[in-house]
């Protein structure tokens, strides 16, 4: 193949002015994971609410958590990003849809992004947050109720705290996931990673290295993920328990 | 809700299930076919007894799995032309179209993911099946086609289709090379006619109807070929 790379693009400086197109991606990168961060703490909210509630033998309230998650996981992502960003201000009463539109950058493409993927991750988190509260013995929560605890707390002081410790490995997963679906944003322009590799192709017409140095910083970021959540699981693991692996799940 | 204006949909619907729709079922089906296939392959490799052979496979898998989707589609899109030219022994990187470009990058992305359930799927059966075809005299490719990777296929099928809606859902992350599919189908008569709330509306109306419709098939289906052990 007869491509000329050209390595020392990444030191030269980008356009905007804010320093060498190096300084620009890893300043991308700071934004993914400023969204990835702040999108997780509303996935593990909500998920762990609504994965808990749908264990629960109250009819309608599993009812409703089945339809948040079927809303939620059965509308592609970047669907969901156009919903929050371009139709939910529309919906909004005046006042509220002209605030949000006309917030300044990047606030106005952040907190919309941040909404989306918190929301859409809390659905595949609830999902394990249920798998993992069934999969203990049903002897726990009556051991639980025979003790004199009331429901919710059989929750608080007996259940929950296995459940998050059995479902470690695949929250990992998915915070992987919500790191690499970030760059799902870029669509609403939030220049992320992704989104300041596509703009550094465009300015500097060096496609392969802006692609490579963006796929490198990726990789990166995984492994450290990887071997903190690795440590984290060795921590919390449950003793007795055989290490989680789990039936094979589809994802992306 | 007032001011929802039902007739821009009416006035596109053709056009968004004969251009875009069609565009997004080929690239799934065609993505879905080549990705199994690729995947199996990558799977079997994978379990190879033969070092170099597992670890290429397993670089492949992890460097697409630990890379977005949306990166992935920007690479292919630039990176095809080229491989082409290189292939064809062009001068000059040759044109691709998104379509091609799409297909070919969602059938090597998903090939990862199929791989890793391909890959649990086969560890499913108990080695004793292998050792019982090589005692018949079967070698390494009649083995695995006659008798582990049917076996596998069919306890993974769930899973295996279960990919296949998310495939559905990603393809309509080809809106960021300007391809026609459903999404960039609505996204430009939304941009022509100024009717960003009520196209994209209808496109997650579709995409939720067609998604969850097939996941309920995908749950009968479960139920129905669950094997009882």
């Amino acid at each position: 193949m007869n491509y000329t790379w050209h390595w020392q693009v990444l030191l030269e400086a980008e356009p905007g002015g804010t320093g060498s197109y190096l300084h620009y991606l890893i300043v991308g990168l700071g934004w993914t994971l400023a969204t990835a961060l702040a999108a997780w703490v509303i996935a593990l909210a909500f998920g762990a609410l609504v994965g808990t509630l749908r264990t629960t033998p109250m009819k309608w309230v599993v009812r409703a958590g089945n339809l948040y998650v079927e809303i939620f996981r059965n509308v592609p992502l970047i669907v969901q990003m156009f919903l929050w960003f371009f139709v939910l201000p529309e919906l909004m009463p005046k006042g509220i849809g002209d605030w949000m539109k006309q917030m300044p950058p990047p606030w106005g493409s952040y907190l919309p992004a941040v909404a989306c993927l918190g929301i859409f991750t809390s659905v595949r988190v609830a999902e394990q947050v249920r798998a993992g509260i069934n999969s203990l013995p049903r002897g726990q929560r009556m051991a639980g109720i025979a003790t004199g605890l009331t429901e919710a707390q059989a929750y608080r002081y007996v259940i929950l705290p296995q459940a998050f410790r059995i479902i470690l490995p695949p929250l990992t997963s998915e915070f992987m996931n919500i790191i690499k679906n970030s760059s799902v944003a870029l669509t609403i322009g939030l220049l992320e990673l992704t989104g300041r590799a596509r703009s550094m192709q465009e300015f500097s017409f060096r496609v392969f290295e802006a692609f490579t140095a963006a796929t490198v910083i990726y990789i990166l970021t995984n492994l450290i993920v990887v071997l903190a959540m690795r440590a984290l699981e060795k921590k919390v693991h449950v003793p007795g328990l055989i290490a989680a692996g789990g039936a094979p799940q589809a994802g992306h | 809700m007032q001011g929802f204006d039902f007739d821009v949909i009416q006035r596109s619907w053709v056009y968004l299930f004969r251009d875009g729709m069609t565009f997004t079922l080929t690239l799934t089906a065609l993505a879905m076919a080549g990705g199994i296939v690729f995947g199996t392959l990558l799977a079997m490799m994978r379990l190879s007894s033969m070092k170099p052979v597992a670890v290429l496979a397993g670089a492949y898998v992890n460097l697409m799995r630990s890379i977005p989707l949306v990166l992935v589609i920007f690479w292919f899109f630039f990176l095809v032309p080229y491989i082409g030219a290189w292939a064809i022994g062009a001068k000059q990187p040759i044109q691709v179209g998104a379509f091609w470009s799409a297909a070919i990058t969602f059938t090597l992305f998903e090939a990862a993911y199929y791989c890793e359930i391909m890959r649990a799927g086969i560890q499913s059966i108990p080695r004793g099946q292998v050792w019982s075809g090589y005692a018949l005299g079967l070698d390494y490719w009649q083995t695995m086609a006659r008798i582990v990777l049917p076996q596998a296929f069919r306890n993974m099928l769930p899973v295996l289709l279960t990919q296949t809606i998310i495939l559905f859902q990603d393809t309509s992350l080809v809106y960021v090379i300007s391809a026609t599919d459903f999404l960039g189908a609505a996204a430009k008569v939304a941009n022509r006619d100024y009717r960003l709330v009520e196209m994209y509306s209808f496109v997650a109306v579709v995409y939720f109807i067609v998604s969850y419709g097939l996941s309920t098939l995908v749950r009968r289906l479960q139920e129905r070929i669950a094997i009882v052990r």
